[in-house]
């Protein structure tokens, strides 16, 4: 089941880590993505952390951790494709993070509250 | 604020095309349609793009005592170009500059017959008609009635032609009023992309009939200012109040070519413009800095404000990126800077980016080579 960020993150259970991406709405509001820097392997995060960078046509904006955490993973494809965004936001995951915490997706929205938050 | 922002005659035709609009120079303008920048700015140099330049500012000069040789005379006090000389039904790059040199606008001027017609930035129309109105030989007249398409790309000729056959017949830089099923259209073969294409002024109960005769073939597609502003940048070409303002010199901004002998030191007509004694010592010295072409390794884009550096670590910025993204067409980021003259294209620079310095090289300008049909 997938839970969502106030920052247009999606979340997903993977086992015990979690895999994050941006909504279509995101990818809608961004525009054509150009460029993606990914965080390294292995590195500890604070929760709301800024470690992905996004530059699209219009403007550069960061993706957060969502969570305290290790991030065990990290989609080098699309660093080198970063038009997958647009193409299937869904599908196009950034990182994956071990959380530090107990029931890390305990708080965040359902898809009914998202789709209220975005309208 | 939002309801003080002026609309375009196609205000309607924007949002039946999924516009997203946004606030520009006062004007309520589209950024970008359903295509996207990225797709807009490649169809537009593929195909054909429509966009509406109805915010830019269109000025008549009229000479007073009805010679048109005074109209040319009383505008080069204004503008260092030579608008005396340039022949009837052509258009001329020029500047219009302040007292120190630097630059208060740039804009295009047309010779018909017995006025000049002017299109000036949005931004800066309601100063430039003040700046205008203080020649006493001339009478100024806003054009209130009219909106302003271009229509650029490789088939743009190709669509136009169809709708006014005249039009193929014109070269880069011409100007000519022409009719359209009885409207009186005022055309020019130019515009701000690179490519081959035509800034067409169409009367205010015209423009959407037109806007939609054109939209109605099927090269053609509407571009936002999103791609008109990554296709001028590939192109080389300056953005005002971004690659040049009041305190940035014609040299420095890269535009001495339009300033022509005549108007130098030794010309016919030399000098007798606003800042003179600076543009003209400085055209024969050469600038301080001058725009110049970037390209960044990787493809992460540099915007305007990224500070330059001569090393990879210390040392002072040596200039400030003034437009900068992703180019679509080049594939890969692109920007231009005001640098020292002396650093030869092909030297690689830093451009500091999140803490981290990149490596950039110094390029020429344009990025794209433009396909003018001169």
């Amino acid at each position: 089941m997938l839970k969502y960020t106030e920052d247009h993150e999606w979340l997903r259970a993977d086992g015990d880590e979690i895999t994050v991406g941006i909504t279509s709405h995101a990818s809608e509001q961004l525009g054509d993505v150009v460029f993606i820097e990914l965080p390294e392997e292995g590195r500890e995060v604070e929760a709301g952390e800024e470690i992905v960078v996004i530059e699209s046509v219009k403007a550069a904006s960061d993706i957060t951790a969502p969570v305290a955490g290790v991030v065990t993973a990290v989609n080098g494809d699309l660093a080198d494709n970063p038009g997958n965004v647009n193409d299937d936001p869904m599908a196009a995951w950034f990182f994956r993070i071990k959380p530090a915490g107990d029931n890390p997706l305990d708080g965040f929205m359902d898809e009914a509250a998202y789709n209220e938050l975005i309208g | 604020m939002t309801n003080e922002l002026r609309r375009t005659g196609l205000h309607g035709l924007h949002l039946e095309h999924g516009a997203r609009m946004v606030p520009f120079a006062g004007w309520e303008m589209p950024v970008q349609y359903k295509m996207g920048v990225m797709a807009e700015h490649l169809h537009t140099r593929a195909r054909a793009g429509l966009f509406d330049v109805s915010h830019m500012g269109q000025v008549l000069v009229h000479p007073r005592d009805g010679k048109l040789e005074t109209a040319a005379l009383a505008l080069e006090r204004l503008i260092p170009a030579a608008v005396l000389g340039l022949p009837e039904g052509r258009q001329r790059y020029g500047l219009f500059t302040n007292d120190q040199g630097g630059i208060l606008d740039d804009l295009m001027f047309a010779n018909r017959g017995d006025h000049y017609l002017l299109v000036v930035n949005a931004a800066c129309a309601e100063q430039d008609i003040a700046h205008l109105q203080g020649l006493d030989d001339v009478e100024i007249r806003p054009v209130t009635d009219r909106g302003l398409i271009a229509l650029q790309g490789p088939e743009a000729v190709t669509v136009l032609a169809r709708m006014i056959p005249e039009t193929s017949e014109m070269k880069f830089m011409d100007s000519r009023i022409l009719d359209w099923g009885g409207i009186e259209v005022w055309v020019s073969r130019s515009g701000y992309t690179g490519e081959d294409g035509f800034e067409i002024s169409v009367p205010d109960d015209s423009l959407r009939e037109f806007a939609e005769a054109a939209l109605a073939f099927e090269e053609v597609a509407p571009i936002g200012l999103g791609a008109r502003d990554s296709l001028r940048l590939e192109a080389g070409m300056p953005l005002y109040g971004h690659d040049m303002d009041e305190t940035v010199t014609p040299a420095e901004a890269g535009l001495a070519w339009s300033i022509q002998k005549t108007r130098r030191n030794g010309g016919e007509r030399e000098g007798g413009f606003p800042g003179a004694a600076r543009i003209l010592a400085e055209l024969e010295s050469g600038p301080a800095s001058t725009r110049r072409g970037l390209r960044p390794e990787g493809r992460a884009p540099i915007r305007e404000g990224v500070e330059i550096f001569a090393a990879e670590s210390g040392g002072d910025a040596i200039g400030i990126v003034s437009s900068g993204g992703f180019g679509p067409s080049v594939g890969e980021p692109v920007a231009m800077a005001r640098l020292d003259p002396d650093i030869p294209d092909g030297a690689t620079v830093y451009a500091e980016l999140r803490g981290k310095r990149i490596a950039v090289t110094v390029t020429a300008l344009p990025f794209v080579t433009p396909s003018y049909k001169r």
